[in-house]
């Protein structure tokens, strides 16, 4: 999604409603953070909003990434945040063979996953389909990539092929290396 | 990479992370960015425990042991590949940061008005948006980044600037511009007041 460089763009402060609405999506959408939302969000920052390509939009406190949405999805956080608060969203394992071809951009596919190396969680631990999560290495200990699943965690099993994520956000990708000073 | 630093007064969950200073990535992945080597001397210098624990010799051969070799092979290739592509890079990158000019130009804009083009900042890695903002405050005069006919972009500041840009720019930018790259044009040779 952001292979590219992303150029320096327009930000705006947000209006605190909007933040609040933001705020209540959060926690909706990953209950992982709640403990941590007054870290992230701390009611009294200034929250920005800048424009991403794509129609993508990217928050901000203080200059630091919290939060993208692309147009139509719910909001996906930043990777240094999910580096701060590793355990906020559900993760799976990706084995080493599939490393290189994810932080060049690729989509990531499920024999990655199905591989003695990957890592899926168990029939009731089962993730549905839309929803986000973090991508860990065999051998690593950071999220090496996040977003919306493709395709259930029980799909995949069972199939062992096809996409299981494209247009995530990766390390070394345009918003991993956006500047906003 | 697990030690937990206090980074705000109150509950201080976050992961404190270390990146790397070269490629930025998280050290574990620094194999992948292409500029490895220089990475890992970074690592190195500025976090030795960290390195001891990635770059050891058990550490390198359990990452080897879990890959088949025809694989290994493949992807040291492509590592190489990768590096040496981030070399070249670099390479033409400095080439023509050393060849290009920045070109500071007197304009003719009404008889004895004139503007201040600046041409080529942005290849030595400056923000014309900024650098124009910061020019505007400096000299109190507009001062606006506009597109040239050539499509490039430039920055023009209202009235005669020309040795105080230069003067300004070696100043402030002095690391980031080499001052044998700066160029003052008059475009109409009528007097030589300066010089």
């Amino acid at each position: 999604m952001f292979k590219k460089e992303i150029p320096p763009s327009n930000r705006s402060k947000v209006k605190s409603s909007v933040a609040r609405g933001l705020r209540q999506r959060l926690l909706e959408t990953y209950p992982g953070f709640e403990p941590y939302i007054e870290e992230i969000l701390p009611k009294k920052a200034s929250l920005e909003v800048v424009k991403l390509p794509e129609r993508a939009t990217l928050y901000t406190i203080d200059s630091t990434p919290l939060f993208f949405q692309p147009f139509d999805g719910p909001p996906i956080p930043h990777l240094k945040l999910v580096h701060k608060f590793p355990s906020a969203i559900p993760t799976l394992q990706i084995d080493r063979g599939a490393i290189r071809f994810v932080l060049s951009g690729a989509t990531l596919m499920a024999p990655g996953l199905t591989s003695p190396g990957g890592r899926l969680p168990d029939a009731e631990h089962a993730i549905e389909a839309g929803q986000v999560v973090g991508i860990k290495a065999e051998g690593k200990e950071e999220v090496c990539l996040v977003g919306v699943l493709k395709a259930g965690t029980e799909d995949i099993k069972s199939k062992g092929k096809g996409v299981v994520m494209d247009e995530g956000h990766y390390l070394g990708d345009g918003l991993w290396n956006i500047h906003l000073d | 990479m697990t030690d937990v630093a206090e980074s705000g007064p109150l509950e201080p969950q976050a992961r404190h992370v270390v990146y790397c200073g070269v490629c930025t990535l998280p050290p574990e992945f620094c194999e992948f960015g292409g500029t490895a080597k220089k990475c890992e001397e970074w690592l190195k210098e500025n976090q030795s425990d960290l390195w001891n624990r990635l770059y050891s010799e058990e550490a390198l051969s359990a990452n080897l042991s879990t890959l088949k070799v025809s694989v290994q092979e493949r992807v040291a290739k492509d590592a190489a590949k990768k590096e040496a592509k981030a070399a070249q890079n670099e390479a033409r990158d400095a080439e023509r940061k050393a060849a290009s000019k920045i070109q500071i130009k007197r304009v003719e804009r009404n008889k004895r008005k004139y503007v201040t083009v600046v041409i080529g900042l942005e290849v030595h890695g400056l923000e014309n948006k900024k650098v124009a903002k910061e020019l505007g405050k400096k000299f109190a005069t507009g001062s606006s980044v506009t597109k040239s006919p050539s499509g490039t972009e430039e920055i023009t500041v209202q009235g005669d600037v020309s040795e105080d840009v230069k003067e300004w720019l070696l100043d402030v930018y002095g690391s980031k511009v080499p001052e044998a790259n700066i160029e003052l044009i008059e475009d109409k040779k009528k007097k030589k007041a300066e010089a």
